[in-house]
């Protein structure tokens, strides 16, 4: 473990990455946003959950560096009283916590499904007719439906209540189809190749070979596909509380800050909509660019510039 | 003293991140109007880049840092790109290795031998499709009226390289860079189409400039053959005698490796060691560190291609000391 | 080619009938067709003679077999919210939608193509990176919060465009009410249809530009610089024509992003089309013409995706000739 660790910190990674500014700014402001969104209870000065802590007179009440902002509200409060900086850091933690756990969930459906898929001659067909009609549709498109459906299965308020693990079900369900095709088309590269002929021949255990063997090797592009999907996945949960599928106002994600202050900008008070959008753009904008670097850095390295 | 083409101590260099590599280093080489020079070596010697050169088509991160290259009189290597462009297809055509590759696959036979002719003049419809149908006839294409307007993956690998060498001739050039035509070919078409290529250039007095690693095809289509190795030619002279007579170290190495040379026990001659990439080329002679007979000088001092007392050049110290 | 498109055809038709069980599965279990017919104030008596006059007691078979049946004469059930039949709403709301995606698509393919060209053909200019640049914060924003910040900009701020609807409309055909043709009507769709050609523009000329670089890099595209052709041939010819292949088939698939991003448009922009409907119903729990948007979407998607790879099959003479 220690000379894994010594290896990176000697590696080509390293080196580039503090040579390209778009890498270490990118990757400095996204340390921040995780750290102040994880460490939002110990960061946000208001906690916008607790009711008792609400004054409903406080309502739209302008960021501080305007004439009627005060600084006890930093950026203003919303349409219910509540800190907009301190719900926009909680808003943060669920949107980053539902695009990881999404994330995580397509991972590994994806992957059971791509091994599966690439192994087993007769399953192949069919879970790759279905994950091409999936992409056909969009995910965005996927996730939609089944958010509707689910709605209305469960009735709004139930739904609610469960929001947060269902919009990682939902989401996780729309994606796996991408990491389905990068493993399986991993795997069947790989079983090609001699190592594998060579595992067969001893007698190893098909389960075994795919685990010990195959797995490791199909990472490397699981992780590239990783690092859109998370972006992705932070879209997709906000466009589905934007529409009312997500999570509710009373735990609002940044999407659903962002419904929830739409009709305000007419009325004068665009700090409720327009701050968590910015927000948002920016916590996706930076995973977006850094992870278009690790993309180029895995790249054959052709002669840039 | 006119001659066709004049190469003159070219040096082409990668730009790397880390610096510059030399690729060819200091080539000189002509071509007589009508002469079949062959250009020899392993892959990664240089030469399709020298081939490349010739009409500034280097792929980047290369480029000519330094040295001449004339043309018919005048120094192309410095025209600019419209001027460049009249040159290429039109008085000095090439032909690439692999025709599947070469051809676009969505474009008709007919699209994309007219358009050449339209590029360098303007004539009819009619008047180009005549040419066509003419160049596709010497290059023994049969119906050559239906071929037209045909794709190119709708013929064998034979008759695409011929189709290649018949645009090659639509302009009627005065110089053909061949870059390994036959390489991507079975081994029963390439005797076609090098007898083809032969004929042609006799026929039409072109200059032939043919880049291969095949020693066998070479000695039989050229009539002087350039060794190259690690971006340097290490020894030019007339086909008969290198093939015969080679006197480089390493042009001796590579026809003994021929497989008719191998001893009774039918062990093949080897050169030791392995053709140093464009990092690592050794200071002095390139061949230095794989040469049998190597001698301090060698590795100190860069021997430069002189006219030897047999009457090839040879780049090597070691040649006519006795 | 004609084996081709056969099994394409058939592939078509397969998923369309999966997407309609899928529906129906929907409408059967969550739905109520009783209150779609008579509202909610009727005895319980009532309710029972109406659901057995419906065949609503019958196996699930047997049902489907009829939801089928229905869907292909053209009746897919009736709205409770409405009280028309679905078709009829559906519809009426078509145009509305169908004009939208029109102008953002005239937005992507004209703004795309150049772009996407000229960042190919010279990576390194300034011009290019800007457009490189923009694509990826592009991307990264959200159709909807991109609709809001046009929104922001030129209706609050600067009073320049309308903000809501779709203005005036002019009646077609008797039925088409086309905003395309009044100038109010046009002002009103030039946010939205920004707004929806927002990520769409970005992954456009991303994938034109890397399809393109490597189209460039090929050994035919070199054979036509020894050629000596001029350079707009081989720029516009060679290395377009091999480019719009590949385009074609990712082109096709992104529509599906499109109609999604319709749905996000609509609703903030409060555009009376397919897509607010489709929320709308949601929210009432109007069963059948959410079904229904879920399958007419499906329709058009598996008929756009087998209309694509067809034309793929035309337009690429390898799969022509040999009839793949």
């Amino acid at each position: 473990m220690r000379s894994r660790w010594r290896k990176f910190k000697e590696s080509d990674f390293l080196y580039h990455f503090f040579r390209d500014p778009v890498a270490y700014v990118s990757f400095g402001i996204l340390l921040v946003l995780l750290i102040s969104a994880f460490a939002a209870p110990l960061v946000a000065p208001h906690n916008p959950y607790d009711p008792t802590t609400i004054d409903i007179m406080d309502a739209e009440t302008p960021p501080a560096w305007t004439d009627t902002g005060t600084r006890k509200f930093l950026l203003g409060t919303d349409d219910m009283g509540r800190d907009l900086f301190s719900t926009m850091l909680y808003g943060m933690r669920i949107s980053i916590i539902i695009g990881l756990g999404a994330v995580f969930l397509q991972a590994f459906l994806g992957i059971v499904i791509g091994l599966l898929s690439g192994y087993i001659k007769r399953l192949d067909n069919i879970l790759m007719r279905i994950a091409d009609v999936q992409l056909s549709f969009s995910t965005y498109m996927i996730a939609i439906f089944i958010g509707a459906v689910f709605q209305t299965a469960f009735g709004v308020a139930n739904y609610e209540k469960i929001a947060a693990p269902l919009l990682i079900i939902i989401i996780g369900i729309a994606e796996w189809p991408q990491y389905a095709r990068t493993v399986r088309a991993s795997v069947l590269a790989e079983r090609k190749k001699e190592y594998v002929e060579a595992a067969r021949v001893i007698g190893l255990p098909r389960l075994r070979i795919m685990w010990r063997h195959i797995l490791p090797n199909t990472l490397s592009p699981v992780l590239v596909l990783s690092t859109v999907q998370v972006a992705n996945a932070i879209m997709s949960e906000a466009a589905l509380s934007f529409l009312g599928l997500g999570m509710p106002l009373l735990k609002p994600s940044l999407g659903s800050l962002i419904t929830a202050g739409f009709e305000y900008i007419f009325s004068g008070s665009w700090w409720i909509t327009i701050l968590p959008g910015i927000l948002l753009v920016l916590l996706i904008l930076v995973i977006n660019l850094l992870g278009d670097w690790v993309r180029d850095y895995l790249n054959p390295k052709l002669y840039k510039g | 003293m006119d001659k066709l083409l004049s190469i003159e101590h070219l040096n082409v260099d990668f730009a790397m991140r880390t610096g510059p590599l030399r690729a060819v280093n200091d080539v000189s080489l002509t071509v007589d109007k009508g002469e079949r020079l062959g250009l020899v070596g392993e892959s990664g010697a240089g030469k399709s880049v020298l081939g490349f050169s010739i009409i500034n088509l280097i792929s980047k991160p290369g480029y000519i840092q330094s040295g001449r290259v004339i043309f018919q009189g005048t120094d192309i290597s410095s025209y600019s790109d419209e001027q460049i462009r009249q040159v290429r297809g039109n008085r000095i055509s090439m032909i690439f290795q692999d025709p599947m590759m070469t051809l676009n696959p969505v474009l008709t036979i007919g699209a994309q031998m007219r358009e050449t002719l339209h590029a360098h003049g303007s004539m009819s419809e009619a008047a180009a499709t005549a040419i066509c149908l003419e160049k596709l006839k010497k290059v023994y294409i049969s119906s050559p009226h239906k071929r037209l307007s045909q794709y190119p993956h709708e013929f064998s690998g034979g008759m695409r390289q011929r189709i290649v060498i018949a645009i090659s001739l639509l302009t009627s050039p005065a110089l053909i860079i061949a870059d390994e035509p036959t390489t991507a070919l079975d081994v029963t078409i390439q005797a076609e189409i090098m007898d083809l290529l032969l004929e042609l250039c006799k026929n039409e007095n072109m200059g032939l400039l043919l880049i291969t690693h095949d020693l066998a095809v070479v000695s039989q289509v050229t009539q002087r053959i350039a060794v190259m190795y690690a971006g340097t030619i290490v020894e030019l002279g007339p086909t008969e005698e290198i093939i015969h007579k080679p006197q480089h170290p390493y042009t001796r190495g590579l026809l003994g490796a021929l497989p008719q040379k191998a001893s009774g026990r039918g062990r093949l001659n080897q050169i030791p060691g392995v053709m140093p990439g464009l990092a690592k080329i050794p200071v002095g002679c390139p061949f230095s560190n794989r040469c049998s007979l190597v001698r301090e000088v060698c590795r100190s001092t860069r021997p430069t291609l002189d006219a030897k007392k047999s009457g090839n050049q040879v780049a090597c110290h070691l040649v006519d000391q006795g | 080619m004609f084996a081709f498109a056969v099994k394409r055809i058939f592939q078509a038709v397969i998923v369309m009938l999966i997407i309609s069980v899928i529906g129906f599965s929907i409408k059967h279990n969550f739905g109520d067709p009783v209150r779609e017919l008579v509202g909610e104030r009727v005895t319980p008596e009532e309710r029972d003679q109406i659901r057995e006059r419906l065949g609503l007691n019958d196996p699930f078979l047997v049902q489907y077999g009829r939801f089928l049946v229905e869907a292909l004469h053209g009746n897919l059930g009736r709205s409770f919210f409405f009280k028309r039949p679905v078709t009829e709403v559906i519809l009426s709301k078509a145009p509305a939608t169908l004009e939208l995606v029109f102008c953002a698509s005239l937005i992507v393919i004209l703004l795309s193509v150049p772009m996407g060209i000229y960042a190919a053909i010279y990576p390194r200019r300034l011009v290019s990176r800007i457009i490189m640049g923009g694509s990826i914060v592009g991307v990264s924003i959200p159709v909807f919060l991109t609709a809001i910040m046009l929104i922001y900009i030129f209706s609050v701020e600067l009073g320049w465009l309308p903000s809501f609807g779709r203005g005036e409309t002019v009646r077609l055909f008797g039925f088409w009410d086309s905003g395309l043709l009044t100038r109010d009507g046009l002002l009103h769709l030039i946010m939205p249809s920004i707004a929806l050609s927002s990520i769409m523009l970005p992954l456009f000329i991303r994938l034109i530009r890397s399809e393109m670089m490597e189209v460039l890099e090929s050994e035919y595209v070199k054979f036509a610089w020894a050629k000596g052709l001029h350079p707009r041939r081989i720029w516009y010819v060679h290395a377009f024509k091999n480019t719009l292949l590949p385009v074609i088939t990712v082109g096709g698939v992104q529509l599906g992003i499109m109609v999604a991003f319709t749905i996000l448009t609509e609703t903030v922009f409060q555009w009376q089309g397919m897509g607010s409907m489709f929320i709308e119903s949601v929210t009432r729990a109007d069963t059948a013409l959410m079904v229904s948007y879920i399958v007419v979407v499906g329709a058009i998607f598996v008929v756009v995706n087998t209309l694509v790879d067809l034309i793929y099959g035309l337009v690429n003479p390898t799969v022509r000739v040999a009839g793949r």
